[in-house]
């Protein structure tokens, strides 16, 4: 079984600020650019404030200030208000790569770290776009999408998306799912052109593509599946006929191979499709004999 | 967003009012579908032109985030952002509960776009001057 760790969310990072504003030397355009691309590829903010033109105000997030100050300005200092926390570095007569070095210091010694390089994966949806139709969330195996408690589908377990899968945004039939670090359009968030709408339009129904649902597919392929592998059980045959299974599947929705080995077991998806069963029995049944008195269902209850 | 029609049109929305236009660099680090010549070549002439500014990692990263810097971002006035295709931008926003005004947002496009296209429309509306003068 595979497990995901969930991104740490509404945590605010340290905020790099190149200083060259009075009290202080500037720094050449080159270093400025040395320093900028350097520090963004090991992923911090940075900004570069010199009153010439206006940057984000204070967010109450942590700032480490780095500059080549003169001797009037209190640097290598620590600051702690209740609005922010401030940590100064007068980097005056230092390389860039030891000015760089001293940020990484700085923002550790504030407690925040980059992330570990990963490629934020996950889907977006277009609310413009969205008819709250829930076929991502029916088709998607990983449990990525649910309802909120307005009854509007969401994206909540981004982490468990799998990288490199576009296939909910290709089943959707309005086009309003986006993955922004996907190579084409109109998945990557350009402009939906009216061919691409005529294009999900003549799209062959996801439940064709095997020949009917495509749970009962999965089971009914497991289930020839069994008979056959009863005198001669093997793993590596099973594993071999499913991918041959999902094939066309992922022929036409773009899944990577690892997506596709890490599918959720067809006992999973039965268990799955059991327990979205009883869910929707239960809310018939309250609906019939309260008579849609009752409280609308709260996220648990629909998210399946 | 008035940006979305400033990227597809390529034009910019035009300096409004004072002209004093926040800027945010996106510089997509963690996957490679900006052209790197172009992020590297808007990156070097904002770091030229002496104007201040904001930049971030990765746009996506701090949605996944949800990070409480896109509230700064969206919700301080006019802003021009150097990233990727507007109508992402906007639901990234979004999807981090940053929702992007209606007006006074430009996106301007790093994937379609060039640097020479880009460049004058962030620094469009933003008096130059020397730094520390």
């Amino acid at each position: 079984m595979t497990t995901t760790l969930k991104t740490p969310t509404n945590v605010q990072r340290c905020r790099v600020v190149l200083y060259e504003g009075s009290g202080s030397d500037v720094f050449s355009p080159d270093d400025r650019f040395t320093l900028f691309s350097s520090l963004l590829e090991k992923g911090h903010s940075v900004t570069l404030a010199n009153g010439n033109g206006e940057v984000g105000s204070g967010d109450g997030s942590p700032l480490v200030v780095v500059g080549r100050f003169n001797e009037d300005f209190p640097s290598d200092s620590l600051q702690t208000s209740d609005d922010a926390t401030i940590c100064v570095q007068n980097v005056c007569g230092l390389a860039t790569d030891k000015i760089i070095e001293t940020v990484e210091t700085a923002v550790e010694s504030l407690g925040d770290a980059p992330p570990k390089k990963w490629k934020p994966w996950f889907p977006v949806i277009d609310f413009d776009r969205c008819t709250n139709c829930m076929q991502c969330l029916s088709f998607c195996l990983f449990d990525v999408y649910a309802v909120d408690k307005k009854e509007q589908i969401t994206v909540q377990n981004q982490e468990k998306c799998k990288t490199d899968c576009p296939a909910c945004s290709r089943v959707c039939p309005e086009v309003a799912i986006l993955f922004p670090k996907y190579g084409k359009g109109p998945i990557n968030g350009d402009v939906v052109r009216e061919s691409d709408i005529q294009r999900e339009a003549m799209k062959v129904d996801i439940s064709a593509l095997l020949g009917g649902d495509i749970y009962a597919s999965l089971r009914e392929r497991q289930s020839d599946a069994r008979k056959r592998f009863s005198t001669e059980r093997d793993e590596s045959r099973a594993l071999i006929e499913r991918k041959r299974c999902l094939k066309k599947l992922q022929g036409d929705l773009d899944i990577p191979d690892e997506v596709l080995m890490s599918l959720p077991s067809v006992g999973d998806i039965q268990e799955r499709a059991d327990r979205a069963k009883a869910k929707m029995e239960k809310r018939l049944a309250r609906s019939q004999t309260v008579k849609d008195n009752a409280p609308p269902p709260s996220t648990e209850e629909w998210g399946i | 967003m008035s940006g979305t029609n400033a990227s597809k049109n390529g034009q910019s929305g035009g300096a409004r009012g004072s002209g004093s236009q926040r800027i945010v660099y996106c510089n997509c680090s963690y996957a490679k579908v900006v052209p790197l010549e172009t992020k590297s070549e808007v990156l070097s002439k904002l770091c030229a032109s002496g104007v201040a500014f904001d930049s971030v990692a990765d746009l996506c990263e701090m949605s996944a985030r949800k990070d409480p810097a896109l509230k700064r971002i969206a919700g301080s006035g006019d802003v021009k952002i150097a990233a990727c295709f507007p109508r992402a931008v906007k639901w990234l926003f979004h999807a981090a509960g940053a929702p992007l005004p209606e007006t006074g947002v430009d996106v301007l496009n790093m994937r379609e776009q060039s640097a020479e296209e880009i460049v004058p429309l962030l620094l469009n509306g933003t008096t130059i001057k020397e730094p520390n003068a």
